[in-house]
């Protein structure tokens, strides 16, 4: 388990070079500066500029100065906001989006374990119809459609939520609901067509034959072996809400990485840019390592196989 | 008629799609007015006779302006599909019938391509090459061809330990002629279905990006940048945001029902298992 464990992260570390250095290599073939603005510096300033940032070494060692950076953990300056640099821009916006993510996760695994369940209980039924269609949309509505509707029943007409910023839980409902409809939706599906499977095979039959209720069967003896695909889909997840926030976030007005990433885009503001995605990579790096983990720990089978 | 009662999902779908499609490329005849004809005489109307959807805040016809937005959305999203099928497929199937140690290189990297967030590549793309319609094309392509290509070469790989297969080798069919003849008409089914669900998730990720405000710019219109302009009145003037998302949700969910409808039509066998 150990040694399996080591084999994945020392996979993790050349996957996060490779993203480090191709951030690097796509924000430098970018024409135009993150100082480039209507009105140009006078040449002395516009250099001085650039010497605190490095920006007039050859492009090799600027990589070299950032991958140095990055080995002790500095993600840079920001270049937009003077003053402040990244790392503590992502300690402040990190906490909020992991909350809000965290949030996303639960909801969605509930709910849709839930609505799996229900509907595999009773295939064809008009609960099952109802659920997967119900699915069926939460995978088509796009994540703004439905946050602006939510803002506007939960909050422009029946003030219930508050419709932005965050400063209470309160304040997180609408957009976790908002960011956890797509992954909900995807469980639900993965749910009710792996346990449908699961509940033809021939030991659900003996049980049923020894005489156990439909509950029984389902939630003590057919649920367990028909969750490995919705674990597997927890890594994908974790993409899932990184994107989701980026919406979520913009529409909610959350402080969060997400929303700080977009403005970086607009910004130009590279070294941000460069420090958000790689805490993403790292997050999903991460994720995959607890999901298989996961997988192992629920599948003897793949116990051996790995080791 | 009796395909109708037989696949109902389909025709419905289908039809649906087929008139967004139509209304797109008709969209010089069918609307009203030009898509960028600013009348300052009536802004933010509601919908009427004059303007079926109403006017936004610069008095343009929004009718007209989700007819233009069709054409982006769904030219988008097909062009960039076709991209990735495309691709994706000869990757894809090279890859899985090479088998042994250029498969692991070659699905290394697409699994880390697959891995990493799909929007946070197309924007990190775009922030490289520039947005507009042909950076947010690019982008979309360079990051959605991994998904077929995983699907194709699973497809490949079981295919290719077919006896069928195994016979045309016997007879010395090189390569190339197994492949093409005896390998890929068979994955055509998955293509199909793999199409119909890369052109929903297309519009999906640009019409995304355009309400971030990273995607298509004015005076251009595609669905998600007016549903941008409309969520900023959306308090007082709810028709702007209300006819695009509308028009997008339906599109998408005719996408995906087509998806699902046509993978059970071509997979029997999987539509019984889930019931």
């Amino acid at each position: 388990m150990i040694g399996f464990t080591l084999r994945r992260l020392t996979w993790g570390i050349p996957v996060l070079w490779l993203v480090a250095t191709a951030t690097f290599a796509l924000m430098h073939v970018v024409p135009g500066g993150p100082f480039d603005q209507e009105k140009s510096l006078p040449p002395e300033i516009q250099a001085n500029v650039d010497a605190k940032y490095h920006l007039d070494q050859p492009v090799l060692r600027q990589y070299f100065f950032y991958l140095g950076d990055l080995l002790r953990g500095d993600l840079g300056p920001s270049y937009k906001y003077l003053g402040r640099n990244v790392n503590d821009m992502i300690r402040e916006t990190f906490p909020v989006s992991m909350q809000l993510g965290l949030w996303a996760v639960l909801i969605s695994v509930i709910l849709g374990l839930g609505a799996g369940i229900i509907a595999a209980a009773r295939p064809l039924s008009w609960a099952d119809h109802a659920g997967m269609f119900l699915a069926t949309a939460g995978i088509s509505v796009p994540s703004f459609v439905i946050g602006t509707f939510l803002i506007f029943l939960f909050s422009y007409r029946l003030h219930l939520f508050p419709a932005a910023l965050w400063e209470g839980w309160r304040y997180s409902v609408l957009p976790a609901v908002t960011l956890a409809l797509l992954p909900t939706a995807y469980i639900a599906r993965l749910t009710r067509s792996s346990l449908l499977e699961v509940l033809h095979k021939d030991f659900i039959r003996t049980v049923r034959a020894k005489g156990f209720g439909e509950r029984q069967v389902i939630l003590k003896h057919a649920l367990k072996n028909s969750v490995t695909p919705v674990v597997s889909f927890l890594g994908p997840l974790t993409a899932t809400l990184v994107t989701g926030s980026f919406v979520v976030e913009f529409i909610f007005s959350v402080p969060g990485m997400g929303r700080y990433f977009i403005t970086a885009v607009t910004n130009r503001d590279y070294p941000l840019i460069m420090g958000v995605t790689l805490v993403y990579a790292v997050l999903i790096v991460v994720a995959n390592i607890v999901v298989d983990l996961i997988y192992i720990w629920l599948d003897p089978r793949m116990r051996i196989k790995n080791n | 008629m009796r395909f109708f009662q037989s696949h109902p999902r389909i025709v419905l779908s289908g039809g649906f799609i087929l008139l967004v499609c139509l209304g797109a490329l008709a969209a010089p005849w069918l609307a009203p007015y030009p898509f960028d004809q600013q009348d300052t005489h009536s802004i933010l109307q509601g919908p009427s006779p004059q303007h079926w959807m109403g006017t936004d805040r610069l008095g343009r016809d929004l009718f007209s302006r989700l007819l233009y937005g069709a054409r982006m959305s769904m030219a988008v999203g097909i062009f960039t599909a076709l991209f990735a099928v495309l691709f994706g497929t000869i990757y894809g199937a090279a890859s899985g019938y090479m088998g042994g140690r250029a498969d692991n290189i070659l699905m290394r990297f697409v699994d880390l391509v697959y891995s990493l967030p799909d929007l946070l590549l197309i924007i990190l793309i775009t922030v490289t090459i520039g947005r507009g319609v042909l950076g947010i094309f690019l982008a979309l392509s360079l990051v959605s061809w991994v998904t077929v290509a995983r699907i194709i070469r699973g497809e490949v790989l079981k295919l290719r330990e077919f006896s069928y297969v195994e016979a045309a080798r016997a007879v010395g069919a090189p390569h190339h002629r197994i492949l093409l003849l005896h390998i890929l008409p068979n994955t055509l089914g998955v293509l199909i279905v793999t199409l119909t669900f890369r052109i929903p998730a297309a519009i999906l990720a640009e019409s995304t990006l355009s309400f971030i405000g990273l995607g298509i710019a004015p005076p251009f219109a595609s669905w998600g940048s007016m549903a941008n302009e409309g969520w900023s009145a959306m308090k007082f003037y709810p028709h702007l945001i209300l006819f695009p998302s509308l028009v997008l949700f339906l599109t998408m969910i005719a996408f995906n029902v087509l998806g699902d409808a046509l993978r059970d039509a071509f997979d029997p066998e999987n539509r019984q298992r889930s019931g």
